[in-house]
């Protein structure tokens, strides 16, 4: 097919696609991760790829940096077949990876970084002496400036992450793959990343972005592939497409992308903090005096970049962490570090939590469905039979309706946590949550690695909760979803809170300067 | 990722391991000159092939069940208990001291006595391990080992200085009055009518191995405390989240194991020596560890697996009275089985999981 397209198009020829998928499949047991995927990216250019959990990208990734190897089909990098068994061979082709977490040694500097696993020779010394020149060249050639000496736990995310990259380029990557790149960035350090992606696409290197943030795909790749259910169902050039297009290509039907939610009317205030302080393992104060209030039938987001603080709120107010303060729930003063500071205590006074890493917090993976619907609450009297035992078929009944009213797929309650994707772990999490009907929801990263279509429903849950009259506290990384589902939105900055501010009356630009540490330009909500 | 089915995952992959366990100890048997097979007939005529035999199996494996189930339940909360050794042995203290000092009328009480004395006792041996975990974070593993040697230690003086009767050049108790003695198995099969050899150890205490396993089956998937072992094994920082108290199930975990542990000595002091002497548990509590790993934390594997350890110490025995094989060289079987078994349980699983898997597909 190559030789016959080379003959028609010249140009072809002379430009091979810098990556080429033919028919590439691969299946765990009876689950098809990637049904016969073929696509181009051609040299030079930055190519989206977009999909819901589960479609298969990561997947696509993996077989491509040699993680796994296809069931079926065959590589070609620059138009030459090239079988990737190991990522060895992946950096030989060219290729270079960055993943969404980073895989840097802590307390290495960045040039030791950039050096491991690539030193020539038993002696560190000339290794790190040509590293030491090769970092001051690319950082004039693409803004990808780090001070090589500085130890990596000190660095910014950010900066973490241009060594990621830096590592990909000094192994002479032509082509860099980027894992959800700003999952974890601001947005001044997300525009950055994007400048020097610009810089290296004008040097010729080529670019496979996976993301599933639309407004990236649309700002700045050239053209964009979208997978559902383990098939590519389309490459398409960005600028003939739109967000709600691609959204719908993701889903398979058309996707709300904006919360339809009516204006909310508070009443009485139900969560009063005062002062809170929290203090990590090593002695760090990562709350310093945090005073918010929350009403009932309101939404109060958090936003911020990740780290600066709100999850020892969560935790704190969800009783995993201790801390000093005040808060005062309906009024009632909760212990925040004695006997009294624990999950059992504050379900009691009427909390429910949705914690932020769901998979490690707020489930048990290796328990069944139905099991994980008790968690949390397994004193409840619903879930028990007598003193000591629990009421196992009470809990599968209870499963198989919470099954169907979230719409958790598939609906099998024996199914173990880990066997669901993150949007059907979320549900079954939220579902248990919200119906205890809490006087107080917190929730964190309600949609973090969820899929788009349950995304929606997850906001509808929450607005509907909201105008039951609860009050909810939500922490989220992504301020599109903070902007859209909050009725105040307060901005968190080094265990601060920089500012409270009205969804409707202010911007992601003036957000994003709150969290990076800068006051606000425009008037308080 | 796909997985074998579960029948294989709990039979076919320890049959495989015991098999390449025996077939590499039959190698060791040739190389000292022994025929293997024949090796393997003695053992099993011996430990299987009559009452008498079967008499000294079920007894080695009431022990094991104890010790194995010991292991277990502070496996299902992430604890590993290695001080079952030392837990088994204050059991048998605390047995003796229900034996020796409480004039009970019949054997049936003294069994309720001594079983509670065992269990408190082990119990009580394995609650300072656990609370130093629960509350200092001092290791287990360290700590529960530590407590082996201070219990052998305690028990040596306790029976030289205290329980020594008068005038005795032997370190143990003197004999456990007649009242408390328990019934073998071989008296009550007997009894209905079952022809059974009466002069070996296994006695009531069988029975109550059994109930303990049904018991331990209901604690982990039944109980609220059970599910809160469980979530806390799985992921102390998710228990936590869900109000569970690392430091409350830690504590009841080990206080359950311990007393587990403790039980096995109504078995071998009560029901077998009828007085307590040094080392009295013979092993049995590390023996439990294999147990535990064998049965995969389950009561009803911890069952299948104290039987075949039973039979290997039975069968053991047999072959060092019958063949030239030496005593060491047993133990070395024996630990070839757990090496097997327990340690090396992914050599075997890996391959098999890879067969399965390519079977599977193919018949797709």
């Amino acid at each position: 097919m190559a030789e016959r397209q080379a003959q028609g198009r010249p140009e072809a020829a002379a430009l091979p696609p810098a990556i080429e998928l033919r028919g590439i499949s691969k299946a765990f047991g009876p689950v098809q991760a990637n049904g016969d995927i073929s696509v181009r990216v051609a040299r030079g250019t930055i190519h989206g790829i977009v999909g819901e959990n589960g479609a298969g990208k990561s997947t696509l990734m993996s077989i491509l940096y040699g993680f796994y190897r296809a069931d079926a089909g065959e590589i070609l990098i620059g138009g030459r077949p090239t079988p990737i068994p190991d990522s060895q061979s992946a950096i030989r082709a060219g290729i270079g990876m960055v993943f969404q977490h980073f895989k840097l040694v802590p307390n290495f500097t960045v040039l030791e970084n950039v050096v491991l696993g690539a030193e020539e020779g038993a002696l560190l010394r000339p290794s790190l002496a040509r590293a030491r020149r090769e970092l001051t060249r690319l950082a004039e050639d693409y803004e990808l400036d780090v001070d090589p000496d500085a130890l990596v736990e000190d660095l910014s995310v950010g900066h973490q992450q241009r060594v990621e990259i830096l590592k990909a380029l000094y192994r002479q990557a032509d082509i860099l793959i980027l894992d959800e790149p700003t999952g974890v960035l601001t947005p001044a350090e997300a525009d950055h990343l994007f400048r020097i992606l610009k810089g290296l696409k004008a040097q010729g290197k080529t670019i496979v972005l996976i993301t599933h943030k639309l407004r990236e795909i649309m700002e700045i790749t050239d053209e964009v592939s979208v997978m559902r259910r383990g098939e590519m169902v389309a490459t398409v050039r960005t600028e003939a497409t739109s967000p709600e297009a691609l959204a719908e290509l993701m889903v398979g039907r058309k996707v709300l992308l904006r919360v339809d939610k009516a204006p909310a009317a508070p009443g009485r205030t139900v969560l009063e903090i005062e002062d809170l302080r929290v203090r990590d393992g090593h002695g760090v104060e990562r709350l310093k005096g945090v005073s918010l209030t929350l009403r009932a039938g309101e939404i109060l987001g958090i936003a911020g970049v990740a780290g600066n603080g709100q999850s020892e709120l969560l935790e704190l107010l969800g009783g995993i962490a201790q801390g000093t303060g005040r808060v005062r729930l309906n009024g009632t003063e909760l212990d925040l570090s004695g006997r009294g500071c624990n999950g059992r205590a504050r379900r009691a006074a009427g909390i429910a939590h949705v914690p932020e890493d769901r998979q490690h917090l707020g489930m048990i993976l290796d328990f069944a469905a139905w099991e994980n619907v008790a968690f949390g609450y397994q004193d409840a009297p619903e879930y028990r039979a007598g003193r000591f035992f629990m009421d196992n078929d009470a809990l599968r009944a209870e499963c198989e309706g919470k099954m169907a009213r979230f719409d958790v797929r598939p609906p099998l309650p024996a199914l173990a946590g880990k066997n669901f994707s993150g949007g059907n772990q979320q549900k079954l999490i939220v579902a248990r949550e919200i119906e205890r009907n809490p006087d107080l929801l917190l929730i964190g990263q309600p949609t973090r690695g969820v899929d788009i279509g349950a995304i929606e429903f997850i906001h509808k849950q929450i607005v509907a909760l909201r105008d039951a009259g609860k009050a909810i506290l939500l922490v989220s990384v992504e301020l599109d979803e903070i902007m859209s589902l909050s009725d105040r939105i307060a901005v968190m900055f080094d265990g601060r809170i920089m500012g409270l501010r009205d969804p409707a009356r202010t911007d992601e630009r003036e957000l994003g300067l709150m969290m990076a540490g800068m006051d606000g330009t425009r008037g308080a909500a | 990722m796909e997985r074998m089915p579960a029948w294989a995952d709990a039979l076919l992959v320890p049959l495989i391991s015991l098999a390449v366990a025996f077939a590499i100890s039959s190698g060791v048997i040739l190389a000292i000159g022994e025929n293997p097979w024949e090796a393997l007939k003695i053992m099993v005529t011996g430990a299987l092939g009559s009452s008498y035999g079967w008499g000294y199996t079920l007894y080695y494996a009431t022990n094991f069940i104890f010790t194995g189930l010991a292991v277990a339940v502070a496996f299902h909360a992430s604890l590993f208990n290695i001080g079952g050794e030392g837990q088994a042995t204050l059991g048998g203290l605390g047995v003796a001291l229900a034996c020796l000092f409480v004039p009970w009328p019949h054997w049936s009480l003294a069994l309720i006595g001594a079983a509670a004395m065992g269990a408190a006792f082990g119990a009580a041996w394995a609650a300072v391990p656990a609370w130093l975990q629960a509350r200092r974070g001092s290791h287990i593993v360290i700590t529960t080992i530590m407590f082996n040697f201070i219990a052998a230690s305690l028990l040596n003086y306790v029976l030289v200085n205290v329980l020594r009767p008068t005038g005795s050049m032997d370190p143990a108790t003197a004999r456990f009055p007649g009242a408390t003695s328990l019934p073998g198995i071989g008296d009550m099969l007997t009894a209905v009518g079952i022809p059974f050899a009466k002069t070996t150890p296994a006695n009531v205490t069988l029975f109550i191995a059994l109930g303990a396993c049904f018991l331990v089956w209901a604690l982990i998937w039944r109980t609220r405390l059970g599910y809160e072992i469980r979530a806390f094994g799985k992921s102390e920082k998710a228990a936590v989240y869900a109000g569970i108290s690392p430091v409350r199930i830690t504590m009841l975990a080990m206080l359950i194991s311990g007393a587990l542990a403790g039980l096995m000595a109504i078995n071998n002091v009560m029901g077998e020596a009828e007085r307590l002497v040094l080392n009295s548990v013979e092993g049995a509590g590390f023996i439990g560890i294999a147990v535990a790993l064998m049965g995969r934390s389950h009561p009803f594997g911890v069952l299948l697996a104290a039987l075949l350890f039973g039979f290997l110490y039975q069968g053991g025995a047999e072959l060092a009275l019958w063949t030239s094989i030496p005593r060491e060289l047993i133990t070395v079987i024996q630990a070839l089985v757990i090496l097997f078994t327990g340690a090396l349980d992914n050599m075997v699983r890996q391959p098999v999981e890879a067969l399965f898997l390519r079977a599977r597909k193919g018949a797709k």
